[in-house]
């Protein structure tokens, strides 16, 4: 980067943005594709940016047995649901609920909530809470999660 | 800004003096996440220049008051400075200060000819023919009117590079049409469509024709009875004006005959227990207080494009466009949409497998403003097959050095998602 001397500022909040761990769930990523059995399935977009999640659950008594994902859109919002599946699978809906609720703490800056490892590989994503904008990206996968289980959802 | 290399050595007009114009900008002199900002979003938005500011300052320090209602000095004042920028916008596009109708933007205007010389002149089975590049508020307008008219919505297809298929336009062109609605410049891929062409034809098979002049009106002279058309709409706030004023102009016989738009104060002449009798032209179409200071802005970002000439800042862009075409395409793993030639600023990307969203993110650490998604473009990307786009628009402030800026932030992008 010739021409200015601060590279590192700004370097370092996009590195821990764009870990490692986070570009690979974006090009190789884990439980994409149908889901033989689903007991849930919901698709959700972001209408500004054009992001698109179709969540799916197999769900066998109160316990989360499988999580596969469809989708297009940026790193951050198909990472997440990638590490979704790695997280949740063999979780009850309650676990996963409590996950969902620490994760969304860590994205809107919680330490603590960045330091449990419960949230396992989706704590590569505390990046995401120095840009707030992208923070709907990362909950994207997480919004059809909590539509489909979550306390407001109608049992299917 | 300069370099020695970039910017001076190319200048297409010599007497385009560039660091006065961007002088003329105070935005462009911040910086953003400590960078200089590099600002490459008008076509989402421009930037506004000292003049229209002051001239909105001046505006609400000394003259405010309500139009066209007292006798009193401001309000005759104010009514002066409303009905002056009007004459400004008529005689920049060759038209009859009562044939202009002032709206918040493009969407506006678009949606006021749907809902009123829609209603009256749409009925079941008509054509409303349209093109697969409109952006969606030249669309959504129109599939509302055909869902209440019982209408008929088709699309002239586009090719690869964005130009229009103009075989499908003459095949899908019949006296069923009753109605064709094109961009004049596509906010996506620059693309600059045959208007006068399109209006032709339409005129000929018995068609009203609406030009979208949002992407045009800010970079070109138009001429609307050179193009032709019946309607042409266009939003101040791309062309250096404030936020909340735009134009709608149409054809005296058309404007007299449509039935009002929405009701309310300034729109009627007389009111009774029974009935109303609309105003006269233009004020027909403006129910309500209007945007006072949003016109008299409009009139002056008019005044400063006309003293900095849009031939000379057309030929500076199309400069800087092809020096951004060669300098993007010089990008391994980077892919430019759109035509080569024919087209203005408008520069639609992707980037080896960087999603758009990532990309302008990235860009924007280095205080590079890029528009990421879908550009309220989705029928057309699908039919390009791409779900996102990064996308640099460029304005009459732009230099050669910040699309170097563009270039140099995009190897950040590189070096973080490890693209060789």
């Amino acid at each position: 980067m010739p021409g200015h001397g601060s590279d590192g500022l700004e370097l370092s909040s996009l590195q821990d943005l764009y870990q490692q761990v986070i570009l690979d769930h974006y090009r190789r990523p884990r439980n994409k594709g149908p889901l033989e059995g689903a007991t849930h399935t919901l698709t959700l977009n972001n209408p500004l940016c054009g992001d698109v999640i179709d969540l799916m659950l197999r769900v066998e008594g109160d316990r989360i047995a499988e999580v596969h994902f469809e989708g297009k859109g940026c790193s951050i919002s198909q990472a997440s649901a990638s590490m979704m599946g790695s997280v949740l699978e063999g979780q009850t809906i309650q676990q996963a609920l409590a996950v969902m609720d620490t994760f969304t703490r860590m994205l809107h800056g919680d330490m603590d909530a960045a330091a449990d490892t419960d949230l396992g590989d989706l704590r590569a994503l505390a990046g995401v809470a120095k840009f707030p904008v992208r923070v709907k990206c990362a909950l994207l996968a997480w919004n059809c999660l909590d539509e489909m289980v979550g306390p407001g959802a109608t049992p299917s | 800004m300069e370099t020695p290399d970039s910017t001076s050595d190319h200048t297409p007009a010599a007497d385009y003096d560039i660091e006065r114009i961007r002088a003329d900008f105070p935005i462009l002199g911040r910086l953003v996440h400590g960078f200089p900002l590099v600002y490459l979003d008008s076509a989402a938005s421009s930037q506004k220049p000292y003049s229209v500011i002051q001239a909105v300052d001046a505006y609400y320090s000394e003259i405010h008051a309500n139009v066209h209602r007292g006798a009193h000095e401001l309000s005759i004042r104010a009514t002066e400075a409303y009905e002056g920028a009007r004459e400004v916008v008529a005689d920049h596009i060759g038209a009859a200060p009562a044939e202009v109708i002032f709206v918040r933007g493009t969407t506006e205007a678009i949606n006021l000819v749907a809902w009123t010389w829609g209603a009256a002149h749409v009925a079941e089975g008509d054509e409303i023919l349209l093109t697969k590049m409109e952006h969606h508020s030249n669309m959504v307008p129109w599939q509302i009117l055909a869902g209440r008219a019982g209408a008929v919505v088709k699309y002239v297809d586009v090719r690869p590079d964005g130009s229009l298929v103009m075989e499908d336009y003459d095949r899908l062109l019949s006296d069923r049409t009753c109605l064709v609605a094109v961009t004049h410049v596509s906010n996506t891929l620059g693309v600059v469509n045959p208007v006068a062409e399109i209006a032709r034809k339409a005129r000929e098979a018995g068609a009203v024709c609406l030009v979208d002049g949002a992407q045009a009106a800010p970079h070109m002279q138009v001429d609307v009875q050179a193009i032709g058309c019946d309607f042409y709409a266009f939003s101040g706030h791309k062309m250096l004006a404030p936020t909340g004023i735009g134009a709608l102009w149409g054809r005296r016989e058309l404007l007299e005959h449509m039935p009002p738009w929405q009701g309310g104060g300034e729109m009627i002449s007389e009111v009774r227990l029974d009935g109303f009798t609309a105003a006269p032209l233009p004020h027909k179409y403006e129910a309500g207080t209007p945007n006072i200071a949003g016109a008299v802005g409009f009139a002056e970002a008019i005044r400063y494009l006309q003293r900095t000439g849009l031939e000379r800042i057309h030929a500076w862009e199309r400069d800087l466009t092809a020096y951004a075409l060669d300098s993007l395409g010089a990008v391994e793993g980077l892919e430019i949409y759109g035509p080569k030639e024919d087209r203005v600023g408008v520069i639609s990307f992707r980037y080896a497998d960087i999603h758009a969203h990532d990309l302008a993110t990235i860009l924007d650490q280095k205080g590079v403003a890029i528009r990421a998604g879908h550009h309220c473009n989705q029928p057309l990307m699908n039919h390009l097959g791409v779900d996102a786009t990064a996308r640099a628009s460029l304005y009459l402030y732009n230099t050669r050095s910040e699309i170097d800026a563009l270039v140099d932030a995009l190897g950040l992008a590189a070096k973080l998602f490890g693209v060789a």
